[in-house]
């Protein structure tokens, strides 16, 4: 059973974004890591970059596959988690939490909307 | 067959560098050769006998695995035997010219150069080419940089090009290091080109298309005429990877198929060695349209001699001189020794062994028919797994994970040069690996000088350099 933290939404491609404050924060799920395994790289966009809803914003590597990470909503990137750069396997240790990646500032706030409930992407990794 | 690897270590540690074994320093006098603040009077360096260092090399030898101990399947690589006649012809001190002697005291050197150019062009039904490029992807992007000259001659500027999904990597850096937007064509349920995807692609951007025929996953193009029509209708120009030209080798022709560009990898097709990141050749072949933008120089043979020149549009060196001229040689050596009879023997053994083996093995292999290599599928066991234990039985197993189009696939190309035993130690290599239990698949290999590799610590941690060998952490 794959933790999914009732305090966000989700994304089928399996990012989370919280929902709530000025700046949201965007990683991966727990279901993601566990597929992907040991994470050995992490390419992130630069704080200041514009990302649209449903864009490629980054990609993440495993010793098994490499997977393209989609924007959630979209927005400007006001901070980047740079501690994944030299840590990845803080993606794998504590994907909710220490392994976020990207601060976004909203632009849509009616996007969430889009998003899966916990509820609805629990049923999707089952 | 039973396999031990040879493993020489100490206290857990492999064979020593030869830094570690001695380090002496030693004097020399420079006095008067450079300037002094570009030269240094001692050096530190290791000190061993010939039998010290015989030794040390044998060994490092012996912990390695080449296709001169065992069959060597890494799917689309073509690991062929290169014949040691090759290696010969190449050490012939007739060999040894300086590039920058004239014309008129190397007509040899010229003539075979101008003979490989008449060889390839030929086998790939082409009407020049450019022996200059040094790699087989260096050959790719040369042949993109041709097609851009091309229709940038003609005022025509395009800004695609489409790659099949299951193609090599190296295809979307070539085209994306010329300057061009990638489009990328999915596969159809057969496993080749999805011609509803192509006819959607295809543009008045489209600058080339790239495959190779038979494809990765060694299947033939059944519509490649009519795919060279539908790009050629929109102004764009075909490319073909010669990855796999070991299958029509002396039996069908690029050119006839109505490719306008294609590059040859003479590691594979034409067993010179792969380079280990070493010298290598990556020739480009085009139709006539096109020869006028190849890089300079090229060989022609006129009344007075061979001559070297320059295309009236080329564009430019992509290498220095000729190329890698002893690879040439060497690919030279091996094409003139098997004339043509041999080329097409060669390929039809490639399509032969490939075939045995894959009847031979208890893995299914969802795409066929196949010609010289096949995606077999380890289906719920790890093909990573399996390939490591693979290594216990003394083979080299096959490459894993990719094409992506079959999941857990094992892309096996045993070549022409394996006989039947050999085929039938690969096929007990597999089985056995296929059946053994989940421990035994995760603790592989256990009979080789290097074991289970700890790769997410060299991916966290890679030390890219020799100085990093002194780093503890």
């Amino acid at each position: 059973m794959f933790e999914i933290p009732d305090d966000r939404k989700y994304l089928e491609s399996h990012e989370w974004t919280t929902t709530e404050g000025d700046a949201v924060r965007i990683g991966i799920s727990d279901f993601a890591q566990d597929e992907l395994g040991d994470v050995v790289f992490v390419e992130l966009p630069a704080e200041g970059d514009e990302l649209a809803a449903g864009e490629e914003f980054g990609v993440v590597e495993s010793i098994k596959a490499v997977s393209d990470l989609y924007a959630p909503i979209s927005g400007t990137v006001t901070a980047v988690n740079e501690e994944l750069f030299d840590a990845p396997e803080l993606l794998n240790d504590d994907p909710y939490g220490d392994g976020w990646m990207l601060e976004l500032e909203p632009a849509d706030e009616s996007e969430f909307d889009d998003l899966l409930s916990p509820e609805e992407y629990r049923e999707q990794t089952e | 067959m039973n396999f031990d690897q040879a493993r020489f270590s100490r206290d857990d540690e492999y064979e020593p560098l030869l830094s570690e074994k001695d380090s002496t320093t030693v004097e020399v006098d420079s006095e008067g050769v450079l300037p002094d603040d570009l030269t240094r009077d001692e050096l530190t360096l290791p000190a061993l006998s010939e039998p010290q260092l015989a030794r040390h090399y044998t060994r490092l030898s012996q912990m390695n695995y080449s296709v001169e101990l065992g069959p060597y399947p890494l799917g689309s690589c073509t690991m062929k035997y290169n014949p040691s006649f090759t290696e010969d012809v190449a050490a012939d001190p007739n060999a040894g010219v300086h590039p920058d002697r004239s014309d008129r005291t190397i007509q040899g050197t010229l003539g075979l150069l101008h003979g490989l150019q008449e060889y390839l062009a030929d086998i790939g039904g082409m009407d020049a080419v450019t022996l200059q490029p040094p790699a087989g992807a260096a050959g790719e992007f040369t042949g993109i940089l041709v097609a851009k000259a091309y229709h940038e001659s003609r005022g025509d500027d395009r800004s695609e090009i489409i790659i099949p999904s299951s193609a090599h990597g190296t295809n979307f850096a070539s085209a994306a290091m010329a300057g061009y937007d990638v489009v990328e064509l999915p596969s159809d349920d057969d496993g080749r080109v999805d011609m509803e995807a192509l006819d959607a692609a295809i543009s008045e951007e489209t600058a080339a298309l790239m495959l190779t025929n038979p494809n990765t996953l060694g299947l033939f193009e059944r519509d490649i005429v009519d795919i060279a029509e539908m790009v050629h209708d929109a102004g764009g120009l075909l490319y073909y990877d010669g990855a796999n030209l070991n299958a029509l080798l002396g039996r069908a022709r690029p050119g006839d198929m109505g490719f306008d560009i294609m590059h040859y990898n003479v590691h594979k097709t034409f067993a010179t060695p792969h380079g280990g990141g070493g010298p290598g050749a990556g020739p480009v072949g085009v139709v006539e349209e096109l020869a006028e933008f190849l890089p300079s120089p090229m060989v022609r043979e006129t009344a007075a001699g061979y001559e070297q020149y320059e295309p009236e549009s080329s564009i430019g060196k992509v290498h220095g001189f000729a190329g890698n001229w002893l690879v040439l040689v060497k690919a030279y050596a091996y094409i003139a020794r098997l004339g043509d009879a041999g080329l097409a023997d060669a390929s039809a053994k490639a399509v032969l062994n490939a075939n045995y083996l894959a009847s031979q093995i208890d893995l299914e292999v969802p795409y066929g028919p196949f010609h010289h290599e096949f995606a077999a599928t380890s289906g719920d066991r790890d093909a990573a797994d399996v390939a490591k234990r693979m290594l216990d039985y003394g083979v080299h197993p096959p490459t894993t994970k990719w094409p992506e189009l079959v999941s857990q696939a094992m892309l096996t190309e045993p070549t022409e040069v394996e006989d039947k035993a050999s085929l039938d130690d690969l096929a007990h290599a597999f089985n056995a690996a296929y059946a053994d239990s989940d421990e035994a698949l995760e603790t592989a290999p256990t009979k080789t000088s290097a074991r289970r590799i700890d790769q997410v610590s060299a991916a966290r941690n890679p030390r890219l350099s020799w100085q990093a060998l002194g780093d503890d952490e």
